[in-house]
């Protein structure tokens, strides 16, 4: 084991990728100078970077020109290479989105099967950091709507490196979203490659009284939660889904049937996001299992302003997700 | 530049696949045996032949929405064309792509798309896999003059002349985006635009002659297999028909007297014509030919007819390589 933090944690796995299949390549802004964490960590220095060990035909950087950066990874996947692409910032994924609705998501479907897009585009939310509404949102719910395109949002170090090793080996494209606030945590990790499939939650806590489904930087939010309604008599259950598309439904169906409570806590935005659709789901398939109404904590439907004493109450924490907690066991008020 | 013999006859019979398919397609939406709508390349002969031409067989090449000449003349055979075209299981997209997106990777056909200029991205792609990989194959992006306007192909251009990539970005001016035309929507000379990227840009002004286009694009072809990177190659040409067929507008957009000026360069007659008097082939041989691929068409049709509809299930197929969802 080693200690390592997301962001590192991201950078080993695009390293052994690269080191293991010569088609992987990786291209996007400023990645020769690995401003935003293409190797992860301080080892840059010490280690020498992508550059260096992979060279100027594996490592690219780009013009700063969404649209053709994700397209043309689409018509390399579609012909033997297995591209990462860095498109740094979630919200300039929108200045893609005819080559991800149109191309990357539909091309394989599209042609009857032809094509495979063995095809990776990371990018990371800065939400939480001053940054303002062109720099924060989390955007994954509107690409959760759009099929063939897979999607993952890891909460830990190890799920960063093992859903992201899985990621490149895959022959879908796969959109990882990465939480900023997120890149410092540190815990670890096995050493060596390593991968975790999608599709499969990961408990992070068992319960008895309440289920929470917890994505992205939630996660540690509704841990810090769960320890503080312990102290209260409460018993949390948290699932991390890890990948949105495809969701481990099984393990979040099966908690709920015995917490008979859920509350989801996302960080995307409220209407449509990703705590709607999981909330839908469980309302069609364990109505009968609930106790009390699913709660929902999200981000309100706002665009995110600079200033920290307006942004930092919008996402989700502990106290809300705790109070959510509270609400769903009919214990709100008492604490 | 000098062809054999046989590739001049090439040249002819694959134009001719296109004008009696899209004749036979048009006739088809007509009368309500192709779903939807298509969009010929009657009249464009010359331009997508000349240019498919100048490829290798393992060359690339994506298109757009005036699709089915583009797999045709790289090489594609008709009757899965013609079975995706009605619908059909045995169709080159298992009947889910249709008339706009054909797409037939066995000829390096990566797909046409209903999007103007969104194919050209992938393109660029194909490009840079080969660029990686040391495959030496080049890739060639049609689009038309509508999509000279669109952001993605300056962003492609751009990017595929810094990192030198093996591509040729062809532009099928036929005069108009629909009813728009071109010279009120586009600032200056498609091809001049090249200039700005660093990479050569060429007008071919008669479109209509197929060798004249060939000589034109394979002068691209070479240089990106060269290892000297893109080329933008315009190509004068016009539609016979309307923009889709059966479409019907409130106005004539193209004045008699133009429409009846490029009539009369039509450019498979022409090359017939060439191919007659060079000697290359006389009249019965022609003849023949015409017969030769008429029959062709006919039993893409009645491939077409044979095939079975797709299963309900296929809605749900190839989503992702592995089912789940609703593909599950």
């Amino acid at each position: 084991m080693t200690v390592m933090s997301y962001l590192g944690a991201i950078g080993a796995a695009q390293r052994e990728a690269m080191e293991a299949d010569e088609r992987v390549i990786i291209f996007g802004e400023d990645v020769e100078a690995n401003v935003y964490g293409t190797m992860g960590g301080k080892s840059r220095a010490d280690k020498g970077d992508f550059l260096q060990m992979f060279g100027s035909n594996r490592i690219r950087n780009t013009p700063i020109s969404e649209e053709v950066m994700v397209g043309t990874a689409a018509g390399a996947a579609m012909t033997g290479l297995r591209p990462i692409v860095d498109l740094s910032y979630s919200t300039f994924l929108y200045m893609a989105m005819d080559q991800f609705v149109n191309q990357v998501a539909k091309s394989r479907y599209m042609f009857g099967g032809q094509a495979s897009l063995p095809v990776v585009f990371r990018s990371a939310m800065f939400y939480g950091l001053s940054t303002a509404a062109h720099h924060s949102d989390r955007p994954y719910p509107m690409f959760m709507n759009v099929p063939g395109l897979k999607i993952m949002a890891p909460a830990s170090p190890t799920d960063a490196k093992g859903l992201l090793r899985t990621a490149i080996d895959m022959d879908d494209p796969v959109m990882s979203f990465e939480a900023c606030m997120l890149w410092g945590m540190k815990e670890e990790v096995e050493d060596g490659a390593f991968h975790i499939p999608f599709g499969v939650a990961r408990t992070v806590r068992t319960g008895n009284d309440v289920t929470i489904v917890a994505i992205s930087s939630a996660v540690p939010a509704a841990v810090q939660a769960a320890s503080r309604l312990e102290a209260e008599g409460i018993s949390v259950e948290i699932i991390d889904p890890r990948t949105l598309v495809p969701f481990d439904w099984e393990t979040v169906l099966n908690s709920v049937a015995r917490t008979g409570r859920l509350v989801v806590a996302d960080p995307a935005n409220r209407t449509c996001g990703a705590a709607a659709e999981v909330s839908a789901v469980v309302a069609e398939k364990a109505f009968d299992s609930l106790k009390a109404p699913i709660m929902r904590v999200t981000t309100p439907d706002t665009h995110i302003p600079f200033s920290p004493v307006l942004e930092k109450p919008l996402y989700p924490n502990a106290d809300t997700i705790a109070e959510a907690v509270r609400k769903v066991t009919g214990t709100s008020g008492r604490a | 530049m000098t062809l054999a013999n046989d590739t001049l006859l090439e040249m002819q019979r694959r134009m001719l696949r296109i004008r009696y398919f899209d004749e036979r397609a048009s006739k088809m939406v007509k009368r309500g045996e192709i779903p939807g709508t298509v969009h010929t390349s009657i009249g464009q002969e010359a331009q997508v032949v000349g240019a498919c031409m100048a490829l290798g067989d393992g060359d690339y090449m994506t298109g757009n929405h005036r699709s089915h000449g583009h797999p045709i003349g790289k090489g594609a055979a008709l009757g899965p064309l013609m079975a995706e075209l009605v619908g059909k299981a045995w169709g080159v997209c298992e009947g889910k792509g249709g008339s706009m997106h054909l797409a037939d990777f066995k000829v390096g056909s990566l797909g046409e798309s209903g999007i103007v200029g969104s194919s050209i991205p992938i393109a660029t792609g194909a490009a840079l896999s080969s660029k990686v990989l040391g495959t030496g194959k080049v890739s060639l992006a049609f689009f038309g003059d509508g999509a000279a306007n669109q952001g993605c192909l300056y962003e492609a251009m751009n990017l595929a002349s810094v990192w030198k990539l093996p591509i040729v970005f062809l532009c099928e001016n036929n005069q108009y985006a629909l009813s728009t035309p071109a010279h009120t929507v586009t600032a200056g000379v498609v091809a001049e635009r090249a200039h700005g990227f660093g990479m050569p840009g060429l007008r071919v002004e008669d479109g209509q002659s197929v060798l004249t286009v060939h000589d034109a694009v394979r002068e691209a072809v070479d240089r990106a297999r060269a290892g000297k990177g893109p080329t933008l190659v315009e190509v004068l040409t016009y539609r016979f028909n309307e923009h889709s067929e059966g479409l019907r507008l409130a106005v004539d957009y193209r004045n008699a007297a133009e429409k009846e000026a490029w009539l009369k360069r039509d450019p498979v007659k022409m090359f017939r014509s060439y191919l007659e008097e060079q000697g290359i082939a006389d009249a019965a041989m022609l003849t023949a030919m015409e017969a030769e691929i008429m029959a062709e068409v006919d039993a893409a049709v009645q491939f077409a007819e044979e095939s079975p509809f797709p299963e309900p299930s296929v809605a749900f197929k190839d989503i992702y390589t592995e089912p789940f969802g609703a593909g599950q």
